[in-house]
């Protein structure tokens, strides 16, 4: 029905994505934030799991709509 | 866990972000909704991967998850019974056996099954125990919804009830069972990606599946069990009270594996009406199939958690609670949370609450959505306003009917919401009455689909012994040591069971069994109604194979039917 929900999931998570890992970068240093993750910077690596897995999202999105527009 | 943790900026901006894109899409789909059809039943257009994704998340509900996180740490792995062999072949069922004719009928919802294969009175009994039923729930997801933002984050009870059912109307009500679905696929998504760090921290922090396995022995024995019995699934299953399900090999086989689990998976229209919406009678099949892969693995993303949580419970200096309901006795409702307090900085963190929030928004949106066809077309189309034969106006009108049912559907959960409020029980005693109304539907609608003899007069019947047999069993015996009659035993103590588990259990084999044995043999002395001719695409023996041979084999849903079996038998096994 109308819309490709590939391309909300790849966009939020992309957003989400860039979101977490500039912030993951700019708190890398801050101990106290990450002593509860066990001292990982969580936040960068599943921001850029995240990131990754929204490019892929989108990627396919728009590859089905050249397909579709063929 | 006593005192609320508090949100920073960054998780509140995630959450917003996610509810941007929840009323984004329902926004989007607002333009194709122009009649009932494309509302209630998505214009059967889905592909089978976001029918298959939507069908999983349904059920993967905040209570799902919750309560599944919480029995990880009561049961340990043997909570995987819930999925490998509670759902998997239940799923499997529905795929292959049940699909052609629920898709294939035409019908547009599980009442109105039964209404083309035996009459308007079974069908009426069915939507109506549904609609009531299905409203409840919605309204009780809400309600642990709020009190759980109440007692963590430290929100209003009626500002987060009002709100959350607020952004679900908006989305339903502006693109109907699409909006639910497509939200349901970025729901799965979310839960997925936001607990994952979850499992990878806890894992990391306990020393992985070993050191897990190391920590917990002591912890389990000294409550009186093998030291293994929380890493297992069917090891210590030979007696019930090896375990601490209380149940052995044969109840959970029958109970579970069988009657709850084919009478949940294969009947309740909630779960159902995703694979109808599917956009051919293949992806319809497949549906089932697809979100069965998913299925097998969820168990790692929230029971593992779990069961870790237990060892964190009695590991001094972890820093972990949990409530006490009295001395000694935790509330496990809260594991996911407290874990997610445990472990995840602000950033994740945000992305963990969004994804309960997610769930409970989206399994609410599931049963408005279901909700509001059942109304529609099986109670307000049948009895209030029959269709005039103008099909145009006929298809606005019931669309117009459609919305306000969903408008009325989400006032009248907050009004349940409430409702169990003032009732504490109201849950358990909601439980219990759906596994008595669940295990008797699912042996009339298999006589139905596989036995042409089957009448009306007796499917009817059965629905109604089955469920008071059910009633019977539940007020003669009782879980040792029930406090409160909502449990059972409210007639007379006839048996008592080691846990309430097992009481459920075989409630529903009692109810399956005496449902089916009625509808047989009083379909035998019944007159037929329904022709052969009546009964074509609703019965396996008179319907013509739809599934062409010609298919190649990796494109045929037996053979990913047996893919899926074969991983469920994996895992099994690697746990025994």
């Amino acid at each position: 029905m109308g819309i490709d929900i590939k391309l909300p999931i790849g966009l939020m998570f992309t957003i989400f994505g860039l979101i977490l890992s500039i912030f993951g970068l700019f708190t890398n240093s801050d101990a106290a934030l990450y002593h509860r993750s066990l001292g990982i910077n969580i936040n960068l690596w599943s921001g850029t799991g995240m990131l990754i897995f929204g490019l892929v999202m989108l990627g396919l999105a728009i590859r089905s709509r050249k397909t579709k527009s063929k | 866990m006593g005192t609320n943790f508090s949100l920073s900026w960054i998780d509140y901006l995630v959450m917003v972000i996610y509810f941007l894109f929840v009323l984004g899409i329902g926004w989007a789909l607002k333009r194709y909704m122009k009649d009932a059809r494309a509302f209630l039943e998505a214009g059967r257009s889905m592909p089978a991967w976001v029918a298959g994704l939507a069908f999983i998340s349904t059920n993967l509900g905040a209570l799902e998850v919750m309560g599944m996180t919480g029995s990880g740490a009561k049961y340990g792995m043997l909570t995987t019974h819930f999925y490998w062999v509670g759902a998997i072949p239940a799923m499997i069922f529905l795929a292959l056996f049940m699909m052609p004719f629920y898709y294939g009928s035409k019908a547009r919802s599980v009442p109105e099954y039964l209404k083309l294969r035996y009459d308007e009175k079974t069908r009426g009994l069915n939507a109506i125990l549904f609609a009531v039923m299905t409203i409840l729930a919605s309204g009780i997801s809400m309600y642990a919804l709020a009190i759980l933002m109440e007692r963590v984050l430290g929100w209003n009870f009626h500002i987060s009830l009002i709100l959350s059912a607020a952004i679900v109307l908006a989305y339903t009500y502006l693109g109907g069972l699409s909006s639910a679905i497509y939200n349901e696929v970025l729901q799965f998504f979310i839960i997925v990606i936001g607990l994952l760090p979850l499992v990878i921290l806890s894992m990391k922090d306990l020393g992985g599946w070993q050191g897990l396995q190391h920590q917990l022995a002591p912890i389990v024995t000294a409550k009186g069990y093998a030291p293994d019995t929380w890493t297992t699934t069917w090891k210590y299953t030979g007696t019930a009270k090896a375990n601490p399900l209380g149940v052995a090999w044969y109840g959970i086989f029958a109970g579970l594996g069988f009657v709850l689990s084919f009478g949940y998976w294969c009947t309740n229209f909630l779960i159902v009406q995703r694979a109808m919406s599917a956009k051919s009678p293949t992806a319809a099949r497949n549906t089932p199939l697809i979100g069965a892969i998913p299925k097998m693995f969820i168990p790692f993303l929230i029971i593992v958690p779990g069961i870790a949580a237990l060892v964190l419970l009695n590991k001094p200096g972890s820093g972990f609670s949990l409530p006490e309901i009295s001395p000694g006795h935790y509330n496990y409702d809260y594991t996911i949370i407290a874990l997610l307090k445990q472990y995840l900085p602000a950033g994740v963190l945000g992305l963990g609450i969004t994804a309960l929030l997610a769930s409970f928004m989206s399994g609410m949106a599931g049963n408005v959505s279901a909700f509001n066809t059942v109304w529609t077309y099986d109670i307000y189309q049948s009895y209030i306003r029959p269709v005039t034969g103008n099909k145009e106006e006929d298809e606005k009108h019931y669309l117009k009917v459609g919305r306000l049912a969903t408008i009325f559907g989400v006032v009248v959960s907050i009004a349940a919401a409430y409702l169990a409020s003032l009732f504490g029980n109201i849950m358990d005693f909601l439980q219990t009455i759906f596994s008595m109304i669940n295990a008797p539907l699912f042996a009339v609608i298999f006589l139905g689909m596989f036995w042409k003899r089957t009448t009306g007069h007796a499917a009817f019947t059965g629905l109604l012994g089955g469920f008071f047999i059910a009633l019977m069993h539940h007020g003669m015996t009782f879980p040792e040591g029930a406090n409160t009659l909502v449990k059972g035993g409210w007639i007379y103590h006839l048996h008592a069971y080691p846990v309430e588990m097992a009481q459920n259990f075989w409630t529903a084999i009692f109810a399956f069994s005496t449902s089916a044995l009625l509808t047989v043999v009083l379909s035998l002395i019944t007159k037929r109604k329904k022709s052969d001719d009546d009964l074509r695409g609703l019965v396996y023996s008179l319907t013509p194979k739809m599934m062409k041979k010609e298919a190649a084999w990796y494109q045929r849903s037996s053979t990913l039917a047996i893919l899926v079996l074969l991983i469920g038998v994996i895992l099994t096994i690697l746990f025994w």
